[in-house]
């Protein structure tokens, strides 16, 4: 009796066909949800990733496939002035814009951590320098900095009196470096400061009215309650921060294109300017190439910083 | 600077003693709250908006007034002109650079939230083994940034014979957005009771019925912030879109400006900022529609 009934019981389980058995089978199913992200990823961007690594070990130009060098391109770039000048300025670029973006941004968002009229619009007001495209407003900047019609020059010379030439701004090594640099913090201070406002509002105001009780100062307070409450969000966001300044391409390329006499070049735009512009596919990517250790260590420091914490997808958390 | 943050911080936790003392003390509290307070704020600010407003003034000036800071005032315009728009829209090739940068825009969007959805529901609710790695290796992908890629994938581009096409920066620009998607609905996804879908699980619900009809609804505004967030990514590209196209009609906005209407030694900043301004115009309307999705999407991916 039950052998007659248990088929068809089961024949009636069968009644989505086999297509919607194959859709609902978990393996079926992570591989299928997996597929168009890990594969656009894989083809756009791992496997770009080791190709420009193995073209910097050729001697591939445009239209011309290449033969494998070995270090040459590396050690014509050792001797390359050019390359240890943009090696230089991207450093130095990163440190001052980093160090200017951060103690800016969290001056800003310890500002607004207070309670304000219209605290949201202010919130949005300041996004916007994020917001808009970079290169559009790297143009504004251009204009600002125009060595004749200069707003900024003007109000120095023309208003206030305080010097009497325009500033040169693009016209020489160093001027140029600090307006570039400039620009970046300019773009750089709304995200830095929303990110940590968003870090700041997660510290419970008890631990201040604690603090407030045992008599600390507001310095002690800073330090001892806000710096290391703020220290995990503080890591990711400079990581983010170093990457994106230290790969950054288009104010650079907007506002001086590398000039003058290439003193403001960063790696990315000098890999851009030998490798499309001049055609020398190997020879930019080998400049592209040696950006990587330095995101490597950002990365580090990233993750060792991420590792205090507890793992987004952890199996513990929920 | 570090004592007036300090300052700041203490300027509202300093009332609570002063409550019950004559209002001297509250007045001086005030005046120091707008010390330390009101004023770098405003100097915040004014520092981040200039250059916009700058950027608008310039567009709607004539170019006398714009060369000619002796007679007229550089800050205020005495006769506005619409001659540069006019010019940029009928006389280059702009709405056809602002169709193509919107195409674009709207498709890599699409894709990447197609392929996020797929991936963060994958890692987050289809647990597997290793799905953490998956999660920790697509949040990796994050961190490569275009600048190393964009010589590798050129030579890529040109070999499928995409060079020149939108399509190729449609293709390449979900390199940058699904990682920040992903990453962002799989907190979403998290923050979805789990009991929800096994609920649904026992009513006999497949598992794609459940993705459509209780996942992705509750969802819904990982989703919007997702979008907003690839739209704006996408519109701002630069670097691909300046390695990969080269035909006037098919370049973006931000590209096109920079080598179309840059052209020779005399720039023509009318037109520049007019260009720069309207260009920005669609991100900064899209933005002002949806601030709160961008700030909560912004903080939340830092977070997570």
């Amino acid at each position: 009796m039950s052998v007659t009934a248990a088929p068809s019981w089961s024949r009636a389980r069968q009644e989505p066909g086999w297509l919607a058995r194959v859709f609902d089978s978990k393996p079926f199913l992570i591989v299928a949800c997996l597929f168009p992200a890990v594969g656009l990823l894989m083809v756009f961007l791992t496997y770009p990733l080791g190709l420009g690594i193995w073209l910097a070990f050729t001697d591939t130009r445009i239209g011309r496939s290449g033969q494998w060098v070995g270090l040459e391109n590396f050690e014509y770039l050792m001797g390359d002035p050019t390359f240890w000048t943009a090696v230089f300025y991207s450093v130095f670029y990163t440190a001052v814009a980093t160090v200017g973006k951060f103690a800016l941004g969290l001056w800003l968002a310890l500002l607004l951590n207070n309670h304000l009229p219209f605290k949201s619009l202010i919130r949005a007001i300041i996004l916007l320098p994020w917001i808009v495209p970079t290169v559009l407003s790297a143009i504004a900047f251009w204009w600002i900095y125009d060595p004749q019609f200069s707003i900024i020059s003007y109000v120095f010379v023309d208003v206030l009196g305080l010097r009497d030439r325009y500033f040169d701004f693009l016209g020489s090594a160093w001027p140029a470096r600090f307006s570039l640099i400039a620009a970046n913090i300019w773009r750089g201070i709304p995200f830095v400061a929303i990110c940590l406002l968003a870090g700041l509002q997660t510290i419970s105001p008890s631990l201040y009215e604690a603090a407030l009780l045992d008599g600390a100062t507001p310095w002690q307070r800073f330090t001892r309650i806000t710096v290391p409450l703020l220290m995990p969000i503080l890591a990711i966001v400079m990581t983010f921060s170093i990457i994106f300044t230290f790969t950054d391409f288009q104010l650079v390329y907007a506002i001086t294109r590398g000039g003058p006499v290439n003193s403001t070049h960063l790696m990315a735009t000098l890999a851009f300017q030998r490798g499309i512009a001049g055609q020398e596919l190997a020879e930019g990517a080998a400049i592209a190439v040696a950006m990587i250790p330095f995101l490597v260590f950002a990365t580090l420091f990233s993750y060792f910083a991420l590792a205090r914490r507890k793992w987004q997808q952890g199996e513990s958390n929920d | 600077m570090t004592d007036a943050l300090a300052a700041a911080s203490g300027a509202d936790t300093a009332r609570a003693p002063t409550v019950d003392k004559p209002e001297m003390l509250s007045w001086d509290s005030r005046a120091r709250r707008v010390v330390v307070l009101y004023l770098p704020l405003a100097v915040f600010v004014f520092v981040l908006l200039f250059p916009f407003y700058w950027m608008a003034i310039t567009a709607f000036k004539p170019n006398a007034e714009l060369y000619d800071y002796k007679t007229y005032n550089p800050f205020w315009i005495h006769s506005p002109t619409l001659d540069h728009i006019r010019k940029l829209l009928f006389e280059t090739a702009y709405p056809r650079w602002l169709l193509t940068t919107m195409t674009v825009a709207v498709c890599a969007t699409v894709l990447s939230l197609f392929a996020s959805v797929l991936a963060a529901y994958a890692v987050q609710r289809l647990r597997f083994r290793g799905s953490a790695y998956v999660g920790l290796a697509i949040y990796l992908a994050y961190l490569v940034p275009p600048s190393i890629l964009f010589i590798p994938l050129a030579t890529m581009v040109y070999r499928l014979g995409l060079f020149d096409s939108p399509l190729a920066l449609i293709l390449t620009y979900p390199t940058f957005l699904i990682p920040f998607c992903t990453w962002l609905l799989i907190g979403y996804f998290k923050s979805i009771p789990y009991e929800l879908e096994e609920c649904a699980l026992i009513d006999g619900a497949t598992r794609l019925q459940i993705l459509r009809r209780i996942t992705l609804p509750l969802a819904v505004p990982g989703l919007i912030s997702a979008g907003i967030f690839s739209f704006t990514l996408s519109w701002n590209e630069f670097i691909y879109a300046l390695a990969f196209i080269q035909s006037s009609e098919n370049k973006t906005v931000p590209v096109s400006i920079l080598t179309e209407l840059v052209s020779g030694d005399v720039y023509q900043w009318g037109a520049l900022m007019a260009g720069s301004l309207l260009g920005s115009l669609p991100v900064a309307i899209f933005y002002s529609f949806f601030v709160d999705y961008y700030v909560s999407s912004l903080t939340g991916a830092v977070k997570e």
